[in-house]
């Protein structure tokens, strides 16, 4: 990737910019270098390295070690259980959107455009907070159901926010296939739904598989604005309870904060990865002015976040 | 309706308070985004890592992991500033990240013929980039750009969530909590409605920018 990026830029390098760019590299890693040191040097003079911060977290051997890693397992459980839930939900639900949207005429249409504006409009931290104190508030009992009152309400927060933006993802895979593929699957005799089920979405869900990974990711990582909002043991608010009891917040929140990062990257990877594939096979489903802004990260339809 | 326009000053202050934590923290994520872009883009492999490191990490923690280390992690290292600048600069270190991928996309997204053209009528490097490059690039940054700050602005919610204060957040958690009043109306009348207010309007600014500077390819 990093031959072709530059290209844009700056020709291959003669003698004189690599000399340039050596003496560049060297000041730059001097430069990182000595933020780093003055970084250290401020953890250490504050007595951050010492066991009795890093012990609970890294050392078998100390008290603390199990009571605090049983904590992250659940909160890490609990954490991938709402996600799970939050994610199936709206990639179904969103698919329904989309094809609603695509198959009811222009006023049909109406409603369902006012829906995802305004839900893509919200704080996803608003909407969590409606789903897990607002409903009760105005009858609606989810303590039934299993897992409880606040994973549910929190499931429904992110759903309503994320089924939406799958919807646009899903409609923009759709529209980005060529005409062709509707109408020959229409002169074979297909009904509109078959054409959908059968010939449109699979096709519009490959061409759309990074974006929809990148935005399961932001599922994954809003789950933890539920600590704000109620009491629910997931990874943010385990490691939360921990620093409190120990002490020692920047141990605790780089560990907690590692387990995030392992899990989104390897899903952002994953994306990556399927992303490069389709490349290579060549499928002619998308021009890549189509697919360009709704890469990873590029976060097509306000998600992000 | 009634308690949200009983209390409508509150709402009004609540909004300016989260339209200043908006305009800090744009006036810091975008300057820090293009400044890591430009390192990613840059030919000096030690700082491009850097980059990397910085994109991949901002990128994949939560938005309040970065909050809770800003707030509980600088004053054990003896920093203590006041929880506004915390939230604001949690914020802006998690935008920064995803502006600059939003402007490296855009500066890949220039073919390098344009470029390699620049440079064979005579442009320099800087002239290439001022002339050619960059005015290609900004247009096709405008549209994943504004998602992001989009993004931002709604994540302003979740740095009031955080306890700063005086925000249309907060607004709503105290009217509820300390004064009792019902959460629906409050929430659904009240905080939501000045969040689409902030929202909508940036969106629809959005599209008429787009609409300004779109080009066909």
């Amino acid at each position: 990737m990093s031959q072709q990026e530059q290209a844009v830029l700056y020709d291959a390098q003669g003698p004189k910019a690599r000399r340039r760019s050596l003496i560049g590299t060297v000041v730059a890693v001097l430069v990182l270098l000595g933020l780093a040191y003055v970084v250290v040097r401020r953890l250490a003079d504050q007595d951050q390295f010492s066991m009795e911060k890093w012990g609970p977290l890294i050392d078998p051997g100390d008290e603390n070690f199990d009571a605090v890693w049983r904590l992250i397992r659940e909160g890490i459980v609990n954490t991938l259980t709402a996600a799970a839930l939050a994610m199936v939900l709206s990639v179904v639900l969103g698919t329904l959107i989309a094809v609603a949207r695509l198959s009811l005429g222009r006023v049909g249409r109406i409603p369902l455009i006012g829906l995802v504006e305004i839900f893509r409009g919200l704080p996803v931290v608003v909407l969590v907070f409606i789903g897990v104190r607002v409903l009760p508030d105005v009858g609606v009992d989810l303590s039934g159901l299993p897992g409880g009152q606040v994973l549910w309400g929190l499931v429904i927060g992110l759903t309503v926010y994320n089924m939406v933006i799958f919807a646009e993802i899903v409609r923009a895979g759709v529209a980005s296939l060529p005409r062709g593929q509707r109408e020959a699957a229409l002169a074979n005799g297909l009904t509109n739904w078959q054409t959908m089920r059968i010939v449109l979405l699979p096709q519009a869900f490959r061409t759309m598989l990074p974006a929809i990974i990148s935005q399961l990711i932001v599922v994954l990582k809003d789950t933890s604005l539920v600590t704000f909002i109620a009491n629910y043991d997931e990874l943010l608010s385990q490691g939360e309870s921990i620093q409190r009891n120990l002490g020692n917040p920047i141990q605790t929140f780089f560990v907690i904060a590692l387990i995030y990062i392992a899990m989104n990257y390897c899903l952002g990877r994953l994306a990556q990865y399927i992303e490069r594939r389709q490349a290579r096979a060549g499928r002619s489903t998308a021009g890549p002015a189509e697919t360009a802004g709704l890469a990873p990260g590029a976060a097509p339809v306000g998600g992000g976040a | 309706m009634s308690p949200v326009f009983d209390n409508i000053d509150l709402f009004v202050d609540g909004f300016l308070t989260s339209l200043k934590i908006i305009l800090f923290a744009l006036a810091g994520a975008l300057p820090l985004g293009v400044l890591i872009a430009a390192c990613r883009v840059s030919p000096i492999p030690p700082l491009r890592a850097f980059g990397t490191f910085w994109v991949t990490t901002f990128r994949n923690t939560p938005l309040t992991v970065v909050l809770f280390f800003c707030a509980f992690g600088f004053p054990e290292l003896g920093i203590n500033r006041s929880f506004f600048f915390f939230g604001v600069l949690g914020l802006v270190l998690y935008t920064s990240a995803f502006v600059c991928e939003a402007v490296r996309s855009g500066i890949n997204s220039v073919p390098a013929g344009q470029a390699e053209a620049a440079r064979s009528i005579g442009l320099n490097f800087s002239q290439g980039l001022r002339f050619v490059v960059l005015p290609q690039a900004l247009r096709t940054v405008v549209p994943p750009l504004g998602s992001v700050l989009i993004a931002m602005m709604k994540n302003s919610a979740v740095v009031g969530a955080f306890g700063v204060g005086g925000d249309l957040w907060s607004t709503g958690a105290s009217l509820t909590s300390a004064q009792g009043y019902a959460t629906f109306p409050i929430y659904v009348g009240g905080v939501a409605v000045g969040y689409l207010i902030i929202t909508l309007t940036a969106g629809a600014l959005l599209q008429l920018l787009e609409r300004k500077v779109a080009i066909a390819r």
